[in-house]
């Protein structure tokens, strides 16, 4: 039988506030434990929460990008269990009427592009966390990440492939980090995603029955586990057992997921609105201003890039992935204009093959290294490229180049980018790396060639091609690689059918 | 001194007629005597009063006092009160030191007030009657056999008793009138968002409002004057102008109009009650109040209501006790979910578990909307047959409580019994309005009986003057219990 797998995912976005959501205790991740727990973090008696108004601007935001609406009135509820990291014995959350409902993102899959549809997006808080290890048997309690803002977003169940799951949340995670909403970071949990697996008969209408595997933390945690899951239900019912709902965990040391529990032990959290919080209001003039200073959002800038830079769709959609890839490559396709020039789309397409193949590369090759530190600044690459356009130097220089600035920047750990577009000029005066333009000049090497190599000549001549290609690596080795290989091309051809 | 007000010990002090070191000294001893017999007090700390009183005594004698200072103030045991023991009369924070101060507690250090001690309550302010206290049931200095009321019963005990001139207090259902109708004192819950809920630990939270009982009205308006107020750590305080209660003491009552709820005037309530009651109203015509009948027709809605939403919130609002951070925890246990289990059946008494145990029933799946969602529609009811009485009358009232103080014992034993004592008080809290209650005579027993006046919103000041003006007409808020003055 075939199968068709369903999944919808719920993914946490730790916004990026400087406080808590409810508190004044500082967000920043690694401090010593219990050292950003205030009072009201560690729910002492009688102490009562205050609205973070910055994470509603950031839910707001989020609401506005996805195209949602966004809640004239919601409601915090409370959530009501009891663990040890979970200090007031319940979390403060939105359940019935959430601060943004529907919404979209587009994935780009195959080729081509396919609408997520958006349930919702609600605030709540983060509990602490429960260290296992180090304690002799017992357990210790962090709660500096109690009362760390969450933005809590559920697709519909729109997916029908790990693929689509892992373009929908890497999409996503670009869309958060795009906005300045959230960091970003998944290592420090500031994105994990649950995500709801279900299969059934290709053709069914009905759902099948579903597993949610809970707080995966990486892409690629995130499609080996709906992996693993689907040929899991698969087997059990291909071999006449039921999927039971339950809740699972992935162990990416063992490639699958465990049941963690199920339904019948599902609690009941008891929600009811939190009387010591107001209905959250948001007026439409608060609306207006947050639209006024949001961002052109990646979906804008891909056809913007289409459009005035002539990128194709698929160079467009790589340099919109995330906001600061964008900003790169505007940047340096901008520096690389000459006053008043107006370049052919064939001049942005060598630039976005730049970001695309050498810098993302580049920044793909060093792990942990955080998205903003750039090897080699957008305006230092602008003028490399301006200079090769410009035929002052080759590429292979070009490329020279943009390596040793890199590792300078790289042996600094990136706290400085390599190279300056100043210092690009110095170093082609100090090493000569000007490339002979002079047709002159490499008429003179041409001819040397020609004279030194009449068996090449000779096989050009009886129609062997590669002849050819011999020869320009001669005359380009003589010139030690600063020759214009166009005008060595022209100049060849000319020489050799005349 | 102890049978001065807050304003003749204010002149005194200000006159140097004694100290303030003097003053707290000798309430100090009361406190240790009579607050002893009826059990007022769960924390007294001489060390920490006496250096407080010194630093009023210096600012007295710097010229700059406000109208507090110097003056020994009593705190209802649920008022977080920075290096003193807050225990709520509750065995799971019987070890509890506060590390902060509550919004009240600050207001009172800032006008230079002493903190005498931290009053005996109703656990977690559960109950009527103070016996549900891990520290022991409060007795009624009027007849120390019978209970003070409760949940503030410490705190009312404690000003009857002439220990200390005022005590702060909280009332969720009636815990700051019923008392002072039991005692004889003053007692007022302002409307609710008046007064900061920071730092006073959480009963239920869309019903607690922190409010305070003394011996007269007078007093009472200084007391708010300290104690409300804005403020940006409590989401539900509300942001109004400071305004001064005491504003309109002097005006005389003509042409005030009082409402009289035909529901509060039938067989419920005690014959020997509702005759100090009558009578005082018959005082109010001739102070140039008219009267008029008004209707409360979901008044009999109240306690069932109540005894929804309250429980709920509970139920939440204790889950932080859980013997992780602090508190009580059990010795002995064999996992998380023991510890759990047996920190809280030890820690709590059983009003508190009674309560814990409804509130987690009724916000339960399948039976939320039936019990907690229908309480909410009904309490909306509520607020507007309060609304509609208002456009008929300037001040509403009737009994803060059904009979005069009962036997220590008498209704332990029947939760129902017990909370129809709050019938009178609990709709109050419900529609959130300012409630005060004022001595008005004696019933059953030779024991007191409290009047209640209800205001509109944010009707304090009016509410204070029409307590005051019945204050200077009668002496019943000058009657002392036997033996004691």
């Amino acid at each position: 039988m075939e199968w068709e797998v369903v999944i919808g995912l719920e993914t946490h976005a730790q916004l990026s506030t400087v406080s808590k959501i409810f508190s004044g205790a500082a967000t920043a991740f690694g401090a010593a434990p219990n050292t950003q727990a205030s009072a009201i973090d560690l729910a002492l008696p009688g102490v009562l929460p205050v609205l973070n108004k910055g994470a509603v601007e950031r839910a707001i935001k989020f609401g506005l990008a996805v195209g949602g609406t966004i809640a004239p009135r919601s409601v915090f509820a409370r959530k009501n269990y009891f663990y040890p990291d979970l200090p007031k014995g319940y979390q403060i959350s939105q359940f019935e009427v959430p601060v943004v409902v529907g919404g979209v993102v587009r994935i780009q899959i195959g080729g081509s592009e396919k609408v997520v549809q958006l349930t919702r997006a609600h605030l709540e808080e983060d509990a602490g966390k429960s260290l296992h290890e180090d304690f002799h048997g017992m357990t210790g309690i962090d709660l500096n990440r109690a009362g760390t803002p969450l933005l809590e977003i559920v697709t519909e169940p729109d997916m029908r492939s790990a693929q689509e799951a892992v373009a929908y949340a890497k999409t996503l995670h670009g869309l958060v980090t795009w906005l300045g909403i959230c960091d970003g970071n998944m290592q420090e949990g500031s994105f994990r995603c649950d995500a709801n697996v279900s299969v059934r008969p290709k053709g069914s209408v009905t759902l099948g029955t579903r597993c949610e595997i809970k707080n995966l933390n990486s892409f690629r945690f995130l499609e080996e586990a709906i992996q693993y899951e689907v040929r899991r239900q698969v087997a059990l019912i291909e071999d006449g057992g039921k999927v039971v709902q339950e809740t699972r965990l992935y162990d990416p040391d063992r490639g699958e997921t465990r049941a963690m529990r199920s339904k019948e032990d599902a609690m009941d959290y008891r929600y009811f609105p939190d009387p010591d919080l107001l209905p959250l209001e948001i007026s439409t003039a608060w609306i207006n201003e947050i639209k006024a200073i949001l961002p052109e959002l990646p979906d804008e800038m891909r056809a913007r890039l289409i459009r005035e830079y002539g990128l194709s769709a698929y160079d467009a959609a790589v340099l919109t992935s995330g906001r600061n890839i964008a900003d790169y490559f505007e940047g340096a396709a901008n520096r690389s204009l000459k006053k008043n020039e107006i370049l052919a789309n064939a001049d942005f397409k060598l630039c976005a093959n730049w970001v695309i193949n050498e810098v993302a590369a580049k920044m793909n090759q060093e792990e942990n290294l955080p998205p903003w530190r750039f090897g080699v600044s957008a305006d230092t690459l602008g003028h490399i490229i301006r200079r090769v356009r410009e035929g002052v130097i080759s590429a292979k220089t070009a490329k020279d180049l943009f390596a040793e600035f890199w590792e300078i920047a790289r042996i600094s750990k990136y706290e400085h980018h390599g190279g300056y577009p100043q210092r690009v000029d110095e170093l082609i005066e100090e090493r000569g790396l000007k490339q002979i333009s002079d047709g002159g000049e490499i008429e003179n090497l041409v001819d040397k060639i020609l004279a030194a190599n009449p068996k090449s000549v000779a096989e050009f001549h009886s129609g062997k091609e590669k002849a050819f290609n011999a020869l320009v690596g001669q005359v380009m080795k003589a010139s030690q690689g600063k020759a214009n290989p166009a005008q060595v091309n022209e100049i060849l051809g000319k020489k050799l059918s005349g | 001194m102890h049978n001065a007000t807050i304003k003749e010990l204010s002149l005194q002090l200000a006159a140097k007629k004694f100290s303030s070191i003097e003053l707290t000294r000798a309430l100090l001893e009361r406190a240790a005597t009579l607050g002893k017999s009826f059990n007022t007090f769960i924390t007294l700390d001489e060390e920490k009063s006496l250096a407080q009183a010194k630093l009023a005594d210096a600012r007295i004698a710097s010229g700059d006092p406000a109208p507090l200072t110097g003056i020994p103030v009593a705190h209802k045991d649920l008022f977080c009160a920075k290096g003193w023991r807050t225990t709520c009369a509750s065995r799971i924070l019987h070890n509890f030191i506060a590390p902060y101060d509550a919004h009240v507690i600050e207001q009172f250090n800032r006008a230079g007030a002493v903190i005498l001690g931290k009053t005996n309550m109703d656990e977690f302010a559960m109950g009527s009657s103070n016996e549900n206290s891990y520290f022991g049931a409060v007795r009624n200095p009027w007849n120390s056999t019978c209970v003070p009321g409760g949940s503030s019963g410490g705190s009312a005990a404690a000003v009857a008793a002439r220990i200390v001139p005022a005590a702060t207090a909280t009332d969720t259902g009636g815990s700051i009138r019923q008392p002072a109708s039991f005692t004889s004192t003053c007692g007022i819950k302002p409307t609710y968002g008046m007064v900061s809920r920071y730092g006073m630990i959480a009963f239920a939270s869309s019903l607690d409002q922190g409010g305070v009982i003394a011996r007269t009205a007078e007093d009472l308006a200084l007391l708010l004057n300290v104690m409300a107020g804005f403020d940006p750590r409590d989401s539900t305080s509300l942001e109004r102008p400071k305004e001064d209660y005491a504003r309109d003491l002097s005006r005389p009552l003509a042409g005030l109009r009082i409402g009289l709820p035909r529901q509060y005037f039938t067989s419920d309530l005690a014959g020997d009650v509702a005759k100090p009651i009558l009578a005082a109203i018959e005082e109010y015509r001739k102070l140039g109040a008219t009267t008029v009948g008004v209707d409360l027709p979901n008044q009999k809605l109240g306690v069932p209501v109540y005894y929804v939403i309250a429980p709920a919130e509970a139920s939440s609002n204790l889950s932080r006790f859980d013997g992780v951070r602090y508190g009580y925890r059990t010795p002995h246990y064999t996992d998380l979910l023991d510890m759990y289990k047996k920190t809280r059946a030890e820690g709590f008494g059983a009003e508190v578990k009674r309560r814990i145990l409804i509130g987690t029933y009724v916000l339960s799946h399948g039976y939320y909307d039936a019990y907690y969602l229908q309480a909410q529609k009904l309490r909306r009811l509520i607020a507007s047959d309060f609304t509609r009485a208002f456009a008929h009358c300037d001040v509403i009232m009737g009994p803060a409580a059904p009979s005069v103080a009962f036997p220590i014992g008498s209704k332990s034993s029947d939760p129902v019994q017990m909370y129809l004592s709050d019938l009178y008080t609990i709709t109050v809290n419900l529609a959130g309005l300012p409630g005060m209650t004022i001595p008005c005579g004696f019933g059953a027993g030779d024991l007191p009986v409290g009047l209640q006046i209800i205001g509109n919103y944010f009707d304090e000041a009016r509410m204070l003057q029409v307590a005051h003006r019945f204050q200077l007409a009668t002496d019943w808020h000058c009657r002392a219990p036997q033996g004691i003055a």
